[in-house]
Order: structure tokens, then sequence, then C-alpha cells
């Protein structure tokens, strides 16, 4: 929302110092985005008549111009503009002007002859954003001034601001005046009302049928009318303001609803003599000022002729282009409404019109604002309407929606206690009275009646806001909460950290790909899809499906490295899945995810065991169960007891190879809610044993179908309590060991618990060993 | 003393002085072990002489060369000591100068030049902010990124239709109640879900992923990260959020960083402000929004707003990471690309 200085000014004494007033307005909590000084002279730039005009022989693209400004002397000019001639007044930038783009004017010449300044278009004297040539001033302008001047351009300040959505009354310049002149603590004079007598009573007719949407419609009858240009003051104001000059009454209409925060609308009052507000019919079709014709909805609000009950305006969005003013309009019907902000809000977005009208609508407006806007419109007509008059007898009809002022109270006491301020209860009186709340204190309570354009305010705290941004947020103190709580990870937290970090040293990249999936990612992988939630309104369809399954991202963002030459990559995330439950929510949990390019089963099963080994977890292997998409022969599910935590192993070659991965990937995924969540109890220290230790190098032969693992379990069983560590140090195939067989030489490390192991105690061991790994199904080899 | 008179003072002067010379001269440890061993074996020149005591008569005299024996072996100990020391000294030199190594290259070679993964920078920033929040007393929330609507907007003051919901662009999840489950547009849920689980008094940061349907440029991402805080106590006030906010400015970003509130608007906060910190050269920078936990909240949160009050605030950990790096980008950062990745050691 764009608010000119020159108005606010108008409207209060405001400083003339923009900055002053841009701080101001930021502190009062109306942002400044953007800031922007137009029409400043440009020292240097005056007026000037063109003289003669020649051409060179030799520049055909350029026009010699010679020119007077004033002081009698003849300069010459190279220009290359083809839109003056001869007599025509033109802005001269004479040498040694800095124009507003910083280029400074030097003489140059062409060809050899000398350039004394430069002609000027709108572009160059930073007045516009495109020009087609020279700006031509007004013949019979002055020579040797600045262009400004002659142009009626105002020096002003235009500031852009980043209003909030509870400020619906600063979508006007009357509401953002309020606050600065209680800011800078001078009186708020509002729009400038011409005084005026009024004509004779004149009331049109109006009829409200649709009384939950139309609050309020008042007309207000005007003669005297001639529909010409607007002033000069006018239409720059409109157009700093962002807003095109159509004729004074429409500009009149635009400049007052900028000003007052009242949309408005003006009819000839000859063609539209009486008014009925209606919800439209389905079927019925209005074509707006934009030229477009739109087919109605139920619940939009319409504008009707009393008279043959069609359509003259889509209420709260957009007139009809039908029933425009013309140039033969003298009289004029001037409505000014207050319409329901959530059928102007969904009327807006169903014909996807915004418009100045249906945004201030949307928000919230004064329904007590007309009577000043239609004095104000006069006022501004009267300029090039001497005869203009508003006619008494405006007629009013109000519905139950209208709003009316509400009491709301609040204590000092909480003031001060949500604040954390000492501040008198004068104080608090004469900030809400500054700002139009009426306000009176009864013992600790402040009451104050709401205006009816600040429809935010409902409760204690608005109020509280309210004489906290008065009070300036910079003075209210910075103290710290006397707090009881201690900070802390939790257990889980801890434990992410500490897997964080061991993923980074086992040399693994941390991945952030995004959660969203294609349809069919799931299945490339080699995982289902039925399990899947969707988005009902994808930014593109490729990210559609919230993910079940970390793996269709993380391998995305290999195979990107892997294209991009880099080798050895390793990936890992922790992140959500989504899968969908029986509930409202879906059944998410927090996953980690490692791939490996180039790993293998040993790259997947040593990075588990690190982790196991950091978070004191431990898990069964069981390779019984083959997990989806990955490789059959080479992986296997993580359990604990009965329940499935993850999988480790290497992707299905399959599923690489529609990937585009080249060689093998290892993966290791798991479920942390179980993993994290657990609180592993400190370790009970042992005393050190102190006695010697033995190893017996023993190697088995045993059936490939049978796990290492089962034979592991039964030598560790039958060395019982004297076993301190048990590795498997080497396993062969080959020669001397039967085909579909392999070696497994196991190192036990054992040592008694009371007293050394005698020769005969560790003969005996051995042979328990050999033994139980025998039922296992192993033959020791010899 | 008595003078030597036996032919044995003068064999054992003279084995004592060629012992000497021998120790002297091995060139080698083992040539040392041999000499010596020669020297003071059984067959050596000084046992031959310890074996011929008996045949000194002299009492006296048999004493005193007895002693003599003693102490050439002693000096002839001494003399392998210090040899073997020397040798050994010179050997090792030797070994030294045989094992030289260009460490440089072995510094360059793949077995050592092995660098350790990287956290994403987002996961970098939110650990960085969680450590000076728990500084401040704070401990960490966290709360699901798919989200009823009750949670994202109902419960934090936007009834349905309220049309502030339009400040965040929406991604709605498929459900049998249209519209009623959303990907999480701020980690603001987080605070109900906080209210209603854990006792007061609350001082808590959360967090987390967030999303948004907004097309990828070169600063916004339809998925990004925000940090939330939520204080709810007795006496909780603005002066409070005030001070909590400079607490945390001087605290991540350093002692010379200051912080200002300024009015503006959130359904869930009032009075709410925008909070602005200001750089070493004076320039001020927006990070997020913040205020007075709204009545509302506090209800929906099932804590009664006469006795609790409190303060929340938040803002992006993305522009963060984006900020402290130079990244001009927002989109490198969620590339996975390990040319981008690996720069941030």
């Amino acid at each position: 929302m764009k608010v000119l200085l020159s108005i606010l000014r108008e409207m209060a004494d405001l400083p003339n110092d923009h900055d002053a007033v841009a701080l101001a307005l930021n502190s009062l909590g109306l942002a400044v985005e953007e800031m922007d000084v137009v029409g400043v002279p440009i020292p240097g730039v005056v007026t000037a008549r063109i003289v003669r005009m020649e051409k060179h022989p030799d520049a055909a693209k350029v026009t010699r111009c010679f020119v007077d400004a004033g002081d009698g002397e003849e300069r010459h000019v190279w220009c290359g503009a083809t839109n003056m001639q001869p007599g025509d007044i033109v802005p001269l930038a004479t040498l040694g002007t800095t124009m507003p783009n910083g280029m400074e004017i030097a003489r140059r010449g062409i060809l050899g002859i000398d350039s004394e300044g430069m002609l000027c278009s709108e572009v160059e004297l930073g007045l516009s954003d495109e020009s087609s040539g020279l700006l031509i001033l007004p013949a019979g302008s002055p020579l040797g001034v600045s262009p400004f001047e002659v142009l009626g351009m105002e020096h002003d300040v235009i500031f852009d601001l980043d209003l909030t959505r509870n400020r619906a009354d600063c979508w006007g310049h009357l509401g953002v005046a309020r606050d600065l002149a209680v800011h800078f603590g001078v009186p708020l004079r509002g729009p400038r009302i011409a005084s005026m007598s009024s004509g004779s009573t004149k009331s049109l007719d109006v009829v409200i049928d649709a009384p939950e949407q139309c609050g309020s419609f008042t007309i207000s009858y005007v003669s005297g009318i001639a529909v010409g240009t607007s002033p000069r003051w006018v239409s720059s104001r409109l157009a700093h303001l962002g807003m095109r000059s159509i004729n004074n009454v429409v500009d009149a209409s635009n400049l007052v609803m900028l000003e007052t925060n009242q949309p408005n609308h003006a009819y000839d009052a000859d063609v539209v003599s009486s008014f009925r507000v209606r919800l439209a019919n389905v079927g019925e079709t209005l074509t707006t000022l934009d030229g477009q014709t739109r087919n109605l909805h139920a619940d939009d609000l319409l504008i009707c002729n009393g008279a043959t009950n069609v359509g003259v305006g889509l209420a709260g969005v957009m007139g009809d282009l039908h029933s425009e003013i013309t140039d033969k309009t003298t009289t004029l019907a001037i409505e000014s409404a207050w319409f329901s902000p959530d059928p102007i809000r969904y009327s807006a977005i169903r014909h996807g019109l915004r418009s100045e009208a249906s945004i201030r609508f949307e928000r919230g407006t004064d329904p007590n604002a007309w009577q000043q806007a239609a004095e104000r419109f006069v006022t501004i007509l009267r300029e090039t309407c001497p005869e203009a008059t508003l006619h008494a007898g405006a007629t009013v009809v109000q519905t139950a929606s209208c709003p009316v002022p509400v009491a709301v109270d609040v204590s000092v006491k909480r003031v001060e206690s949500l604040l954390g301020i000492h501040i008198e209860s004068e104080r608090i009186v004469s900030i809400l009275n500054s700002i139009g709340f009426a306000t009176t204190i009864k013992g600790d309570v402040v009451t104050s009646i709401v205006p009816t354009w600040r429809p935010d305010c409902t409760q204690d705290v608005d109020l509280i806001e309210e004489v906290a941004r008065h009070f300036g947020y910079d003075n209210i103190g910075k103290t710290v909460p006397n707090s009881t709580v201690h900070g802390r990870l939790s257990n889980m937290q801890a434990r992410r950290r500490i897997l964080r970090r061991v993923l980074v040293g086992l040399g693994l990249d941390e991945a952030m790909p995004s959660p969203f999936l294609a349809t069919g990612d799931l299945a490339t992988v080699g995982l289902p899809e039925d399990n899947v939630l969707r988005i009902a309104n994808p930014l593109v369809a490729e990210e559609s499906i919230l993910r079940t399954s970390l793996r269709p991202g993380i391998l995305r963002s290999l195979k990107y490295n892997q294209s991009h030459r880099a080798p050895q990559i390793g990936l890992w995330e922790i992140g959500h899945v989504y899968p969908k439950s029986d509930q409202q929510l879906p059944d998410e949990t927090e996953q980690l995810i490692i791939v490996v390019a180039g790993g293998d089963v040993e790259t997947s099963l040593a990075q588990w065991s690190a982790i196991c080994d950091a978070l004191s977890v431990g898990t069964q292997l069981d390779q019984s169960r083959i997990p989806a998409g990955l490789h059959a022969g080479r992986s296997a599910t993580l359990a604990r007891g009965k329940k499935v935590v993850g999988v480790v192993g290497e992707i299905d070659p399959l599923v690489l190879d529609i990937l585009g991965i080249e060689g093998r990937v290892s993966i290791l995924e798991v479920d942390l809610t179980v993993i994290l969540n657990e609180e592993p109890k400190p370790v009970q220290a042992k005393d050190i044993n102190r006695y010697p230790s033995s190893d017996l190098d023993l190697a088995f032969v045993l059936d490939d179908t049978v796990p290492a693992s089962t034979l592991q379990r039964a030598l560790r069983q039958a060395a019982g309590k004297q076993l301190v560590s048990i590795d498997l140090f080497d396993v062969y195939r080959g020669k001397g060991v039967a085909e579909g067989f392999r070696s497994l030489a196991f190192r036990l490390r054992v040592q008694g618990v009371e007293a050394t192991l005698t020769e005969s105690q560790l003969a005996e061991l051995q042979k328990a060993c050999v033994a139980a790994a025998t039922k296992a199904g192993a033959t020791l080899r010899a | 003393m008595t003078s030597a008179s036996t032919p044995e003072h003068g064999q054992l002067a003279q084995a004592l002085a060629d012992g000497i010379v021998q120790i002297r001269e091995a060139a080698t440890s083992e040539q040392l072990r041999a000499v010596v061993s020669a020297l003071t074996g059984k067959k050596g020149p000084i046992a031959s002489i310890k074996s011929s005591l008996g045949k000194v008569t002299d009492i006296e005299a048999r004493k005193e060369l007895g002693q003599l024996v003693n102490d050439a072996l002693t000096a002839l100990n001494a003399a392998n000591d210090g040899r073997s020391r020397e040798l050994r000294a010179a050997e090792f030199l030797s070994q030294i100068e045989s094992e030289r190594v260009d460490m440089s290259e072995i510094a360059m070679s793949a077995n050592v030049e092995r660098r350790l993964g990287r956290m994403h920078l987002v996961t970098q920033a939110m650990e960085r902010l969680e450590d000076v929040f728990i500084g401040l007393g704070f401990q960490i929330a966290e709360g699901p990124e798919v989200e009823t609507d009750f949670y994202n907007f109902e419960a934090l003051n936007m009834p349905p239709s309220h049309p502030a919901r339009s400040m965040w662009d929406t991604l709605f999840v498929e459900s049998d109640v249209e519209g009623s489950v959303v990907l999480r547009t701020h980690t603001s849920p987080v605070q109900i879900r906080v209210m209603q689980d854990w006792p007061p008094p609350i001082y808590a940061v959360m967090p987390g992923r967030v999303f948004r349907k907004e097309t990828p440029d070169a600063t916004h991402m339809p998925v990004f990260h925000q940090i939330e805080g939520l204080v709810i106590d007795r006496g909780i006030t603005f002066a409070d959020l005030a001070g909590t906010i400079e607490s945390f400015t001087k605290a991540f970003f350093g002692p010379g960083f200051t912080s200002r509130l300024r009015p503006s608007y959130f359904p869930f906060t009032e009075p709410s402000a925008e909070f602005d910190i200001r750089r070493h050269d004076g320039t001020w920078i927006e990070l997020g929004g913040c205020g007075m936990v709204h009545p509302h909240v506090l209800r929906a949160g099932g804590l009664d707003p006469d006795e609790w009050s409190g303060f929340a605030f938040g803002f992006g950990i993305d522009r963060m990471a984006k900020e402290r790096h130079g990244i001009n980008d927002i989109r490198d950062m969620y590339s996975d690309d390990v040319r981008f990745t690996e720069q941030f050691s």
C-alpha cells in the first residue's frame, strides 16, 4: 500500500522530513518497504525552446537542435529523438548537470561538433519507466525554469507500506495520518473539506435484499458535474499511488478511496436513479469495467439498477462496464457501502479479481466514513466543476450486520503485567483517546469505545497492543524471565547427535533431498506404493506423493553425484517418512538411511556395527527375510526380538540398473524411533581378570546355507563364562573344502574366572566347543 | 697397598688392558658380544687367572689379587656397557636413516587424505541454535511435519476461513475431510502440542522442517526449516520477550550485536512484533516474528490466560546458514551436490 507524504501532511502537521516520518512509520508497525522521493527539481535542467533543427549529412540517426533557454544564448545540442519540432518547449539538461541516474552532462561531440547539453525524455528526468521521445512541455511555458515547475509537479515522497492484516484502517491515508499525528503529537485534521452549501434535498431509493452481506448502503446525490480531465495534482498523486487518471469524476472517486479508505462508486444519476442490493442469480452475467464478462455465482453480491433490477456492479469488487459515467453525465449518485468482508473476499477469489475496492472491503471498512468521503469527493470535484453540489438528504440504509462501536475493558494492572512496564492510567487513557478510542477510566478498569474503523480491536489484548505501539516498543525494557527450567537435550536428541557424529566420522555426507515423490518413484526402487499419502494441491505433479521411504530421494542424489564423476560417494539422511495410517495423521517416523556408491554388504555391516557400538544397541541379523528392493543374496533385516528395525546390505542390482547407477551400492536403513529412544543403563564396571588368558584356534567346515552366526552362537555358549572374545579370523572356500561348504576359523580367547585355566581344563573346553559346533552342523577341520 | 709382585699381577694387568682395547675396537653389537663373552667366559684370561688364585700362598697377596680380578671384571663390564651404548646409538641412527620417508608423499596418499563426512548446513545451523538456546535455559521440542488443520491454524487463533490463513501458501494432504490435514506451514503447531503435553513452566525451542506451496528460487524453497521458541510461566512480560531476544542475539551472533522489536501482526500473538538484529556495521536485518502468546492460543493449549502468560518467537534456519556461508542461491544448499557440500568442513 502506497502513501504520499503530501497527502499525509495535508491531514496533519507532520514534519517535512521523510526520514523522520519513515522511522515513525516503522516504529508504529507500518513497515516501510520502500521510500521513493519524486518530483525533486534537477539543478541544471531548464525549459528551452527549439529554435531550429538541422540534419547532418554524415549522421543520419541524430538531429542538430538549436535551443533557447531564455537567456538569449543559442545552444547547439545533438538529439537522437524524433518526436520534436521547431517551436516545441522541451527540458534541457545544461552542461555539468548530474542526471537522476548519476550521468553527468559533459561537452560531448559527434563528428567534431560539440553538444552543449542534452534534451530529455521522461525517463531521463526520472518521471517514468518508459517514454517514446522527448518530453514536450505545454506551449507557452516559460523558458529557463524547471520543467517540474511547469508541469505543476509536486515534490513528494512515496512510502510503500507493508501493512499487516490487522490494520484495515491504514488502507487509507487517514489511518496512517492518525497514527503519525499521535506519534508526533500534532492534531489530526483529516482530509480538507470545502465548506459547501448543500443543495436542495434529493434522496434516491435504496433497497437491500441481502442484509447479511450488506450492512450499509448510502447514496449521495451530486449535481453540477461536467466530465473532463483532472487537475494536474490529482492525476499526479494518483500516478504516484499506482492508479491511472481516467477523468475528473473517476479520479476523484479513486483519490477519495485512497485518502479515506472508503471505496465508492459514482453512477450517472440520470441513468441509475434507484438501487437494489441483492444476491446474484445463477446464470446471470455482468461485464466488469475491465471488459470481462463474468458468470455470476449465487453467493455474489450484486448492485442493481432499482428500476430494472439489472446489475450495475459486482458489489465491493468492480463496477459494470455499461453503467460507467459518460461525457454527458451531469449528475452523480455516489455509492458508499459497507459489505461483509468474507463474501467480498470469496467473490474476489471466485472471479480472480482483487480490486482496490475488494482489498479494502475484505479487510473491513468503516461504515461511518461515507459522509466524509462524499464531502471530500465534491471538494475535489469543485476544482474542475465549480458548480458541483452535494445535495442534502443522502439515502442511508443500514441492516443488522452493520458494525456498531463496541466497548472493550482492560485493567491497568493487566496492561502493566503483560507489557512489563509501569504506566499511569492517565497515559493509557490519553493514548487510546488520541487514536479515536473514546476512553474512560473507573478504578483500575479502562473502558474504550472502539471506533468502527478499527474492526481488529475486540478484546483487552488488542487495546494493550495499541497502548504498547504508542508507548513505543523501544521504551519497553529488556528483562529476562526468572526461570526454574534448565536447558538440555532429551535422551533421544542427545543420541541423535551422537549418531550424526558417528556418520560424519564414517566419512559420510548428509543429504537432504525433497520429501516429495513422483508416482512410480517408490516402485522403481522396489517398494510398495499402496500406503502413500498424496498432496491435494502439489506444486508440480512430480512432487505429489509424501515419501514412505528415504530410499528414492537419496538414490536420486547418489545418481546425481555419480553423473558428476564424484566417485566413492557415501550419503546419509535422517528424516521423516509419512506412510498412511488408520488415524487422521500418517504414521510419521524418523528414519536413517546410508547409501555408499561402490560400497558392498561389508560396508553397510561395518557402519551398523559402529552405530551399534556408539549407541549401545544390538540387533539380530535375519537373512531369511529378504527386504524389498535389496539384493536377495546380500541383504538382511535387522531385528530386535520380533520387531524389524531396519535393513542392511546392498541395493538390488536390477534397481540400480533401472536408476542408471553404476557399481554396487550398500544400504543401511534404520527406524530411529526405537534406536534413539532407548536409554541404555550405565555399564557397571567389572574387575580386570588378571589370570593369563589362552587362545583356542578352531577351524570348522560348514554348509554354505548355515549362517556363520549359528556356529558362532554355538561356540559362544560352549565356552561359557570363560570366553573373553571370539573372532572369525579366516573364511576359506576352495581346494580342500567341498563345494557348497566353507571353512570358518575362529579364535576364542578364554580365561579362568577364579584361577588360571589348567591344560586339562583347556582341553575340556576345546572338546566342549567342538562338540557344540558338531551339533550345529559343523565339522572340525583337521 | 702391597706392590704387584706375582706373575699373575702382570698377566691380569695385561689381560685387562688387552680386553679394554678389544672392547673399544668392537665394530658391531654382535662383535662386542663375542669379545665380551671371550674375555669374561670360563675359558677367558680372567677366568684362568682366577683359577690360579689358589696357587698364591701369601694370604694377603691372594686376597689382593682376588680383589684385583673383581675390579678387572667390573672395569670390563663398564667398558662393555659404554661401547654397547655407543654401538646401539650408531645402529639406530643408521636404521633411522634407512627408514627415512617423504611425509608429504604419504600425506597425499588416498589412505591418509581421508576427509570426514559433512553435516548439512541446515543441520549445523540447527545444532548451533539449539546449543545457544540450551545455554539460555531452553529445552527442545519436536512435532509431526504432517499436521491437522487444528494444530496448524485453528488452535493458533485462525478459525476456519480466517483471512490470515492466506499469509501461508498451504500444501494440503488428501484426507477424508478435505483440508483437514496439511503439511505444517510453520513450526508453531508444536507450541500447542507442547502446551498440551508439558506441564508449565515451559521454556522450549522447536526446530523443524516446514512446507509452503512456493516455487523454488534463489531465496525460497517449498521445504525449509524454522525454529520456534515458546515460554510459558507466571508473570511473563513483553519486556521478558525483548530481553530474551536480546540475550539470544548476543549469544548467537556475538556481544557486538543488538536487537529491536517493531510492531507487527500474527494471529497467534498479541502484542506482536518483528525482531531485527543490528550488525556491527550498523545495518539491520529482519530476523523473525514474535509476540505475547494470544489468550485464545493459551486456551487452545489447555492453559488459563489468567494464570499463565508467555511469549513465542520464530525465524528461519536456512537463512542463517545462507548468510553465514555467503551462499547466493539457497537451492545449492538442497542440491545434495558433494562438490558443494565438501567445502564446509
